[in-house]
């Protein structure tokens, strides 16, 4: 099961990546699908949709089987909602399909029947660009609430501390003074109503409970009612804000349904608004545990747009940096665990210890603990102290090897977490596939796809590792995917270590405006939790025009009701953390 | 001068049995102004509640991170008698609130404040939580968790470092330190009334306000007249044209 479908010859690899090529096979089977083609991606007629996914789909020629990333742009005439699509075994730059809705009341078609994994992402368009999707099962917000009014990513939204389009704003010392915004506000706080409206009538929408699958009751003998769970969002698994409506029969989950948004810190409403450089430190706040890969995805995105290259140490230093990032989340992420099965703290403390060094080392090249902000366009913000990398040079060769065959002897063979977690949460192979599971999710599920290998950035095509898969995609699989990845990050980081040479950390010198030329791109890397990708849309401003975030663990939720439905109610806490979900970039 | 040696007491030789008991309290029992006895229980009290200041876990966003980290080995967070973090709001002291307060989040928090039992303290844990943090201008996210329920303690940070924390909670500890049961909000009448919860309209609104918003939503001339205007960049170079 861990073997990938034969990899197709180089020819045929390049031109079945190539939209012109693509554009063409669709207009042979669909003469009045395609509005237009270029190098960039695939317009496709919208009511056309549909039956062009299913296509590209199911012809097993192309095979794009896996939805990268749903979004959408608001331009002045048009809403564009962008789709990325691609086959995992062919790997390479994803295909990019868009299509046109209108401004006033935009409907295009559902792609849930053909990508399950689109489900969450559909909401979020909707939620956030008021885009329907027609044949969705179940459109509602997602992100926020029930009865928020506006569409805040759409251009003409302004929220209540509206300042300026753009930074840095003019404002602040236009009046000679700055005014904070609470006095600009009227409402003296961070809230905007609408005209006439009636706070002391009004009634809020009732929280429903739709329990997707209900009907499908699990056999007992006794004919019992359902029981409606509410799980946060405060709750006492490590995931924090996460809010779980679960149906159960008895102890036994029918369906379960994430609610997200609490954490909703509208990432890229103010990214529109950030120039290039200020949203470096934001995207450390995305995956809180990971920021220096958070930053590597981005600055990646934007390099290939603006065509420039880190120098030879810089990128040593990126991957040096990265590879300890992966190292540190999987460690937090398999002490979380066997939190979450109750051994509780004790395993999370040995990863936590082994965190500790690490956060040393980035807090003495970064100057934060936490929230590096480390890389810049075309290289990183300084070099490395002295003794940096003997430090980590001692990390990767003794200590880390060390800790982890202790852990593994630990809780690899325990017994307990054997019980618990073989056959626990199932994704199969082509379920995982479908619902777009990113990172060790999917590789558990034994698809070997691993974004450093296929698509390589950065200077991962020089190294030698493997990419670990799994064999039946359960929870045991999650969990040792991730051990012998962080076993990969150590052969990474020895072979980096011997190879880093001397030299510039910068390309040119270092700019506080960069220019970017127009354009669009869809930038992408390996993070520990999955892919996280950046889409990003410049119309040749110092600010990106849209600026959107590929969540991985966001994505991976979505599959999170078929992992649960016929297992325990103390699983499920488990099978959520070996998602290894992190709000911070679930919400954005 | 000689000091002069002083004489033992004579011991008294109770003549009856009431002399003796009377003699007995006087010799084993305390007998001080009500005041000193209130300050003694104020320091045992206090001494007791300062080192077993349970938090809610309660971990929001980043500084919830920061947060395990403090009550992880290194920094050991259980020097301060604090690290059994409670998962249920009744049994817990302190809510530290690590991180982004946002509006969705903004009911919850306010019921879960309710559900404490005081005496209860608030600690805003990093920039988010004090003021609304670098997510400030965002449309969901409410500029610090003071507006929501009283704060005794701002952390600083983002997010803070778990020794910043620590500091932070010391704080926490003088101010329980001063805390005396003579005027303690807790033993006070209405002291138990809790927050009523925001609702999530089409904003979230504070339900204490309803009547206020709805006349101004209705008015827009005196909304308007409450904000101070500022001209944008574009605006004031086309005044100076």
């Amino acid at each position: 099961m861990a073997v990938n479908a034969p990899v197709a010859p180089a020819e045929l690899k390049s031109n079945l990546n190539d939209p012109l090529v693509i554009a063409e096979k669709i207009k042979a089977q669909y003469p009045t699908a395609v509005e237009a083609a270029n190098a960039q991606g695939i317009v496709v007629q919208g009511e056309q949709l549909l039956e062009v996914a299913r296509y590209l789909h199911d012809t097993p020629e192309l095979g794009f089987d896996y939805l990268h990333n749903v979004t959408s742009v608001d331009y002045p005439d048009r809403l564009e909602v962008v789709y990325h699509v691609s086959n995992l075994a062919r790997g390479g730059t994803p295909l990019t399909l868009k299509v046109n809705a209108a401004r006033q009341d935009p409907a295009v078609p559902s792609l849930v029947p053909v990508y399950r994994g689109a489900n969450f992402q559909e909401r979020e368009v909707y939620d956030m660009m008021g885009v329907r999707f027609l044949g969705h099962p179940n459109l509602r917000r997602i992100l926020l609430w029930d009865g928020f009014e506006g569409f805040p990513l759409r251009k003409d939204y302004k929220e209540p501390y509206y300042e300026d389009e753009r930074k840095p704003f003019g404002t602040r010392w236009d009046q000679g003074h700055h005014v904070i915004a609470e006095d600009r506000n009227p409402w003296h706080d961070n809230v905007k109503y609408p005209a006439s409206f009636d706070a002391v009538g009004y009634k809020p929408q009732r929280d429903t409970v739709r329990t997707v699958g209900a009907e499908d009751a699990v056999a007992t003998k006794l004919r019992t009612d359902k029981l409606v769970l509410n799980i946060g969002p405060q709750h006492p698994s490590t995931h924090g804000v996460l809010r779980l409506k679960v149906t159960l029969d008895g102890e036994t989950v029918v369906a379960a349904e994430p609610v997200l948004g609490y954490l909703h810190r509208n990432h890229e409403k103010i990214g529109e608004r950030n120039t290039y450089l200020q949203n470096i430190p934001f995207t450390d706040r995305l995956d809180y545990i990971t920021s220096m890969a958070n930053n590597l995805a981005y600055v990646v995105g934007v390099e290939k747009l603006m065509g420039i290259k880190a120098p030879e140490r810089a990128e040593y230093l990126r991957v040096i940096m990265a590879e300890l990032t992966r190292w540190i989340s999987h460690i937090a992420a398999i002490g979380f665990i066997y939190n979450d099965l109750g051994a509780f703290y004790t395993p999370l403390l040995y990863g936590l210890e082994e965190r500790e060094l690490v956060l040393d080392l980035f807090e003495a090249a970064s100057g934060s603990r936490m929230m590096c902000n480390y890389m810049r366009f075309g290289g990183v913000a300084r070099d490395v102290p002295e003794g940096f990398l003997d430090k980590v040079q001692y990390l990767v060769t003794e200590r880390f090897p060390r800790r982890m065959d202790e852990l593994e002897a630990y809780m690899v063979g325990n017994e307990l977490f054997t019980a618990r977690a073989r056959n626990i949460g199932i994704l199969p192979r082509d379920l995982a596939i479908n619902y777009s599971a990113a990172g060790p999710v999917l590789r558990a599920s034994g698809v070997k796809y691993d974004l450093r290998r296929a698509d390589p950035y950065s200077i991962y095509d020089r190294f030698e590792f493997d990419v670990p898969v799994g064999t039946v995609g359960d929870m045991h699989d999650r969990f040792t995917v991730r051990i012998a990845e962080m076993r990969e990050s150590v052969k990474i980081l020895k072979q980096a270590l011997a190879q880093i040479p001397a030299g510039e950390i910068m390309t040119g010198k270092k700019n506080y405006q960069i220019r970017v030329p127009k354009g669009e791109v869809y930038g992408r890397a390996e993070n520990p939790k999955g892919e996280l990708g950046f889409f990003m849309v410049s119309d040749g401003t110092p600010n990106p025009y849209r600026y959107h975030v590929r969540a991985p663990a966001f994505i991976n939720l979505t599959a999170l009701n078929e992992m649960v439905v016929g297992h325990k109610i103390a699983d499920l806490i488990v099978i959520l953390g070996s998602l290894d979900v992190v709000m911070g970039e679930v919400d954005r | 001068m000689s000091e002069e040696k002083p004489q033992a007491q004579p011991v008294p030789v109770a003549s009856s049995e009431e002399e003796w008991i009377d003699e007995q309290v006087r010799r084993t029992v305390l007998v001080t102004p009500m005041d000193r006895v209130v300050d003694l229980v104020d320091k045992i009290y206090n001494w007791g509640r300062r080192n077993s200041v349970w938090p809610m876990g309660f971990g929001l966003a980043c500084c919830a991170i920061e947060m395990i980290c403090t009550s992880a080995s290194r920094f050991d967070i259980s020097r301060f008698g604090m690290e059994l973090f409670r998962a249920s709001p009744r049994q817990a002291d302190l809510m530290i609130v690590a991180g982004t307060v946002t509006k969705k989040m903004a009911p919850s928090i306010v019921r879960l404040y309710n559900q404490m039992a005081e005496p209860k303290y608030v600690l805003a844990m990093g920039a988010c939580a004090s003021a609304g943090g670098p997510f400030k201008e965002g449309y969901s996210v409410v500029s610090g968790v003071d507006k929501l329920i009283p704060v005794d303690v701002y952390v600083p940070g983002c997010p803070p470092t778990p020794s910043a924390l620590l500091y932070g909670l010391m704080q926490l500890q003088k101010k329980i330190d001063g805390q005396t049961i003579r005027d303690v909000s807790w033993y006070r009448k209405g002291a138990s009334e809790g927050i009523p919860e925001p609702v999530l309209g089409p904003d979230v609104f504070d339900p204490r306000r309803a009547e206020e918003i709805t006349a101004l939503a209705g008015d827009p001339g005196k909304l308007e007249a409450r904000a101070i205007n500022i001209k944008s960049k574009a605006e004031s170079k086309a005044e100076k044209k």
